[in-house]
């Protein structure tokens, strides 16, 4: 008889937690060629023409950079929440009411004011934006014990629909001959992009100031160790006197604020105006879970991790045109890519050994 | 499966990263035995007994019942073998009622309504071993002197010959203790062999055959019980004579730091668990609350130390009302606490021992500046601490979850004490500590109290509580039976006291 045994592992390397993530996603990948192969395509050609379509020409290195962005910032704000153990599924929506937020202010204020103050006051709005639908579910778990998983996720849901409201309703723009939309931002409000690219730098930019920040906010400050006792354990934080609202609304606000901000980004430097949901976050919210993930909760790692999503996500777009596959199929590697660095993380906190044995 | 008659572990090695926890160990015990288990914090008791039990695998040796070689994988093995274990900290599932856990662990427990089928059974062996327990409450309602007695019933139920009690008196009141060892030696009596680990000379002394002393890993002697006595034992154990009695030196009493005044606290089955307690405590003076575990002092200290609600009076510290303020606020007014349940409340175990060496101080301005933490600072002020309790670690940046019960302790008492507090709130400070550091503990306790801190000393170590104590309240059933001091010769009714049979009044006592 064979035995499963499993033990914890005791001082895990950064050499080993690295390979472990590697392999991970070269186990990822094999699983994926396994689906391309049912699909009726050469996995090995599907594979190479993702890493290729993203990475393998300028223009793919463009648009990948273009949506790293919003992954950056929102992975990055996710690590955070992540790591006090509030699993925040809700950036699709913080996003959004960020974009509202960042749009209201450019549309009101955007005429009579020059970029360089308009500008910071959308990105301020988007933050304020995502970071008071981030506070929601803090209050509600803090507040009335309600899981922030089922919170956070119902909320994107509630955000979309505000959103959809908004532009076939009261913001419908004039420019837009009955379309549902908001009109175009004026252009003092409208991000510079680096030319040739869609790169909005401002955004960008920001994103791994972030990034480079949030490092600091969890490993070096007051807050951050008391989010961290938190998230290891509830018990230990309330003996230690921290204040569990003050901590989870400040965390959520971060997480969501910068998950607004990256709606701004892709309001401000990419569409212009607010459209459909669908239309200002191809699941950005949702990708950028795996993206914190795979940064192992280390918001630095992000920029990283980030990168290498937004990779997948054009690479898809390519096959999608290339190879005919449906939209669906950027998301079956998203969630394959998701389980196997789930499992990847148990192997590295396990050893799992195999025991042969003989019933007397 | 035979009955074990004899059981025997050979050559046993085992090592943590590198560190060895038990080398060449060999160990028999025949039926009808009690073996005693001695050795510090650390020593490698629990995890010897976890290889028997089937937790852990050895790097080398064997383990042998009735000569025959076995493996045991894994505890379920080790318990259709006939080994059963009653763990230091227990493994119970909070939120499931009493007879719910036994179900879960009772091998013949039927797929279909478990709990009725087997409860019969339950109630009649609770009964015959004198176990008092309502089934139907959940675990986290119990105290832990009635947590282990699930534990015990739990392993006794499955058939177990050869039981290991890991600590087993460490919470147990002096009357759970008789209990106890009334049961064991009815075991006994049937042939059943229990292993007993313990680092009390006296209980090992009075409750077993025969002792096997470990230390650092290795076995340093054995003995037949009635062939030795407590302080060959005890030189065994940590390599010199130990010092039974700190000389408490006569002080006296400064100002009032604590006040409490008729408070009244919930506990967790809304119950009111303490009813109109008040008291006062000076500098200099050590103040012990004895009495049976689950009589309301756990909810008293948690109330005085912020952590659960007041429903009514007040508590001032050094005159000022402290009443339901919050955990830092009262930490700040200079209370430093040694929680009863220090794995649940004392540590964020994932975090490094650094990281917890500061859990209450992190925002004292040594600690962090504004707002950023003074890491070079947090880990000289850790080291000193893991140097001066003796935390037994081969780093600081080490996870505090992979360092032992005992040291876990250490860390946190050091924390807790280590800041000079007004007053102290321990809640049974030396459980679980071996005989070196209770003793380095309790000269500590009493040096805080010569520089002027005010400690109120919850234990049930009788012992303990006449050495430290100035004066002594008895609680029972959430009220104080008695505030006396520690000479008095009433007190040589205080088992009386304990049980809620004789109260003395503080009125009365006044005239």
């Amino acid at each position: 008889m064979i035995k499963i045994k499993t033990t914890d592992r005791y001082n895990i390397t950064t050499l080993r937690s690295f390979m472990t993530n590697i392999l991970s996603l070269f186990a990822a990948l094999v699983v994926i060629g396994i689906i391309f192969l049912i699909a009726g395509v050469n996995p090995f050609y599907a594979i190479s023409e993702i890493f290729s379509g993203s990475f393998g020409s300028f223009y793919g290195i463009k648009e990948t950079i273009t949506k790293a962005i919003p992954l950056i910032l929102i992975g990055a704000g996710l690590t955070l929440a992540f790591r006090a153990k509030f699993w925040n599924i809700g950036a699709e929506g913080q996003m959004l009411m960020g974009a509202i937020f960042a749009t209201w202010t450019g549309l009101t204020f955007g005429e009579a004011l020059p970029s360089y103050i308009i500008v910071p006051l959308i990105f301020l709005a988007g933050f304020i934006g995502g970071g008071l639908w981030g506070i929601i579910p803090a209050i509600l778990k803090i507040k009335y014990a309600i899981n922030e998983v089922i919170s956070t996720l119902m909320l994107n849901y509630i955000c979309a629909e505000i959103l959809t409201l908004l532009i076939v309703g009261p913001w419908k723009g004039k420019t837009r001959f009955g379309f549902p939309g908001t009109d175009n931002l004026p252009d003092s409000a409208i991000l510079g992009l680096i030319p040739g690219s869609r790169i909005h730098y401002a955004t960008l930019i920001l994103a791994v100031i972030c990034a480079i920040v949030l490092g600091v906010i969890i490993y070096k400050t007051r807050f951050g160790y008391e989010a961290r006792v938190v998230g290891e354990n509830p018990d230990a934080g309330r003996y230690a006197g921290i204040n569990f609202l003050k901590t989870s609304l400040i965390l959520m606000a971060i997480s969501g604020g910068l998950a607004g901000v990256a709606g701004v980004g892709e309001v401000a430097g990419i569409h212009h105006h607010l459209g459909y949901p669908a239309s200002i976050s191809s699941g950005y919210g949702f990708t950028a879970i795996i993206v914190a993930w795979l940064a192992k909760l280390n918001p630095l790692y992000t920029i990283i991790s980030g990168i290498f999503f937004a990779g997948i996500l054009v690479g898809g777009d390519a096959i999608q045109i290339s190879l005919g596959l449906p939209a669906a199929t950027v998301e079956i590697v998203n969630g394959t890519l998701l389980i196997f660095l789930i499992m990847g993380d148990y192997f590295l906190n396990h050893k799992i050994t195999l025991q042969f044995s003989f019933k007397h | 499966m035979k009955k074990i008659q004899r059981l025997e572990m050979r050559s046993i090695s085992k090592s943590f990263h590198g560190i060895p926890a038990n080398q060449d160990i060999n160990l028999f015990i025949e039926s009808g035995e009690i073996l005693g288990l001695l050795g510090e914090n650390g020593a490698g008791k629990t995890t010897l007994m976890n290889i028997l039990y089937g937790l852990y695998q050895p790097d080398s040796g064997q383990i042998k019942i009735n000569d025959k070689t076995i493996r045991i994988n894994n505890p379920v093995e080790s318990i259709t073998h006939g080994i059963g274990m009653v763990h230091q900290h227990f493994m119970l599932v909070q939120n499931h009622s009493v007879i719910e856990n036994i179900a879960l662990a009772y091998k013949d427990t039927p797929f279909f309504f478990p709990n009725a089928k087997i409860k019969n059974k339950v109630e009649q062996f609770s009964k015959n071993f004198d176990f008092h327990i309502d089934l139907t409450k959940k675990v986290w309602q119990l105290s832990a002197g009635e947590q282990q007695r699930v534990e015990i019933i739990k392993a006794l139920l499955n058939g177990a010959d050869l039981l290991i009690l890991d600590e087993p008196t460490s919470v147990l009141t002096p009357r759970e203790i008789k209990e106890l060892i009334f049961i064991l030696r009815e075991m006994k009596a049937k042939g059943h062999m229990i292993i007993f680990i313990s680092h009390k000379l006296d209980e090992i002394m009075d409750i077993c055959d025969r002792v096997m002393v470990l230390q650092k890993g290795k076995i340093v002697g054995s003995a037949d019980t009635k062939n030795t006595d407590k302080n060959s034992l005890a030189r065994m154990m940590v390599g010199r004579d130990v010092v039974f009695n700190t000389t408490r030196e006569k002080l006296t009493k400064g100002k009032k730091t604590l006040a409490v005044e008729n408070i009244k606290v919930i506990g967790d089955k809304g119950r009111r668990v303490v009813k109109n307690i008040s008291f006062e405590l000076f500098e200099n003076e050590i103040f012990g609350i004895a009495g049976v575990s689950g009589n309301g002092q756990r909810e008293l200290a948690e109330a005085i130390t912020g952590i659960r609600p007041i429903f009514s009076g007040k508590v001032k510290m050094n005159g000022k009302d402290i009443t339901n303020k919050s955990p830092r606020h009262i930490y700040d007014s200079g209370v430093s606490h040694v929680p009863e349940e220090r794995i649940r409340f004392g540590i964020a175990p994932g975090l490094y021992l650094f990281d917890n060496a500061i859990l209450k101080q992190h925002h004292l301005k040594k600690f962090s500046n504004w707002y950023f933490l003074n890491y070079s600072q947090i880990k000289n002020h850790t080291r000193t601490i893991v140097k001066k309790f003796k935390v037994s670690t081969h780093s600081i940046n080490n996870q505090i979850r992979n360092l032992s019960g005992g040291n876990i302790q250490k860390l946190i008492l050091g924390r807790e004490i280590s800041e000079q507090p007004q007053l102290l709130v321990a809640s049974h400070p030396t459980y679980g500590l071996d005989v070196g550091a209770t003793e380095f503990l309790r000269e500590h306790l009493l040096e805080l109290r010569k520089q002027g801190s005010a400690i109120l000393l919850f234990s049930e170590d009788l012992e303990e509580i006449f050495e430290l104590c100035d004066r002594i309240a008895v609680i029972f059933d959430g009220e104080f039976m008695a505030v006396l001091d520690s000479d008095d010769k009433q007190f040589s009714d205080i088992g009386l006291m304990m049980a809620g049979s004789k109260r003395i009044d503080p009125m009365e006592k006044q005239k």
